[in-house]
């Protein structure tokens, strides 16, 4: 998931209900935006849902090599 | 005895009396020579540690110190301006011994050596820790890593964070209640160090290595929490600074400590005063975005809606039965969101009655539909928007 991408979801979210709150949209282009206003809505609603916390531990074995394991609390 | 003429110049290059030293391109002004001089002080040693004794110290304008630092042999005056002496306090009293760290120069004006000092320790009462502390600010200042410039700003939304702390400490507990509250989505790696004790300073130097050879790390924290002065001790070890420095990711400090402020604070990106401190910085609040998004839902619902009444008003005023049933499915304050937009979706159809396209119908009022439905010299009606037409087909 990627947080920048919930960003700029949000940011052409805002802009979506600023071009359907103003009256210069037509209706074709206000269809296509409510297409996409309602796809980034439940975009960023998925993004911001709970969310088990992923917690790692970096290790650095005898060879000098990284390796990642799942931390216990 | 004939005098030896190598020892004389030839009278001819003897300056005569009408030369006036200003027209001797080999003298320099004043202002040149000072100028010279200062240039190779200042070259010959830039920054440097000076014990003496503070005397007449007077203080000018909003806390300019100048004063005179001496020894039994020797003595050379001083200014500090305000911006360091607020760092010292009060100004010492007349005899008080202190390290002096500036830069030597020359005060043009006068043609006076003056010493620019920018850090007064009293050598009473300080330990050799705090002398060395600041003789490693001081170099990593000399390096430029202190410099307001090179603090980078955080990521918006981290998804990968390093911390590097111990394993065992509070300040772990408290990093992951933060970020489970704030951003979950986050992955947290923990590169575990010792952060207090001899081995701290080379393992925490260690363990920032490793975050810099990790791939796709968004942001670094490095801390730890509470302790006392020697506990915190690695913090200002100029190792782990330099490590902090060289982190290819903006950093924050979380150094937990009430008043005192580490070097690898001043080297961090960002400064935390503790771990959760560092934690609410580093991630975005989770129920902040969520509202937002919320209250952008809401709008864009209530921009929905008054859309779907204008086009409503406007397919009522058509008077086509099928459309009025749409428009009151359409105008329903209980659709929900989602489903309006898809059944102005499948409107689309009306979109072209929107723009002023019209609809023609034979005489016995079916839509036209296909060309071979008007044959030359068909009758129909037209019907545009605020009434019929009657046509012929040519």
């Amino acid at each position: 998931m990627s947080g920048e991408s919930l960003s700029t979801d949000l940011r052409r979210l805002e802009e979506i209900v600023r071009m359907l709150e103003s009256d210069d949209t037509d209706l074709d282009q206000a269809l296509l935006l409510f297409e996409e206003g309602v796809a980034k809505l439940r975009a960023a609603r998925e993004r911001l849902s709970e969310a088990e916390l992923r917690i790692q531990k970096v290790l650095e074995d005898a060879a000098g090599q990284l390796r990642v394991e799942d931390l216990r609390e | 005895m004939p005098k030896d003429p190598s020892l004389f110049p030839d009278s001819t290059s003897l300056p005569r009396p009408s030369d006036r030293p200003s027209d001797r391109p080999t003298a320099l002004s004043v202002s040149e020579l000072v100028g010279v001089l200062r240039g190779s002080v200042e070259s010959a040693l830039r920054q440097v540690w000076v014990k003496g004794e503070v005397s007449s110290l007077k203080s000018f304008g909003k806390g300019d110190w100048y004063f005179t630092l001496r020894d039994a042999e020797s003595c050379i005056r001083c200014v500090m301006w305000k911006t360091y002496t607020t760092r010292v306090g009060e100004p010492p009293s007349e005899g008080t011994e202190v390290y002096a760290l500036g830069n030597p120069t020359v005060w043009e004006k006068k043609g006076e050596l003056r010493m620019a000092v920018v850090v007064m320790l009293p050598t009473a009462g300080i330990g050799l820790q705090q002398l060395g502390k600041e003789k490693v600010r001081a170099a990593l200042e000399k390096d430029g890593l202190l410099a307001p410039e090179r603090k980078r700003a955080l990521p918006e939304f981290p998804a990968l964070l390093a911390v590097v702390t111990s394993e065992d400490g509070a300040a772990l507990h408290d990093i992951i209640i933060v970020a489970r509250r704030r951003w979950p989505r986050v992955r947290l790696l923990i590169v575990p160090a010792q952060v207090q004790g001899d081995g701290a300073p080379a393992a925490l130097v260690r363990a920032i290595g490793r975050v810099n050879r990790l791939q796709g790390v968004d942001l670094c924290v490095v801390g730890r929490g509470g302790g006392s002065r020697e506990d915190l001790l690695a913090f200002d070890d100029e190792r782990v600074c330099r490590a902090i420095a060289a982190l290819r990711m903006p950093s924050i400090s979380a150094v937990g400590h009430e008043t005192d402020i580490s070097l690898a604070d001043l080297v961090a990106d960002v400064r935390a005063a503790t771990p959760s401190a560092a934690m609410e910085l580093a991630l975005p609040d989770r129920v902040h975005y969520l509202r937002h998004a919320e209250s952008l839902g809401s709008r864009f619902a209530h921009a929905l809606r008054r859309r779907t009444e204008v086009v409503a008003e406007r397919l009522a005023r058509g008077g086509d039965r099928i459309q009025v049933a749409m428009t009151r499915r359409i105008s329903d304050p209980r659709t929900r969101l989602e489903r309006m937009a898809g059944q102005l979706e499948a409107l689309s159809p009306l979109k072209v009655l929107g723009r002023g396209y019209s609809v023609a119908r034979l005489a016995d009022g079916r839509v036209v539909r296909r060309r071979a439905e008007l044959p030359s010299g068909t009758e129909f009606t037209l019907r545009v928007s605020d009434g019929e037409v009657p046509s012929r087909a040519s």
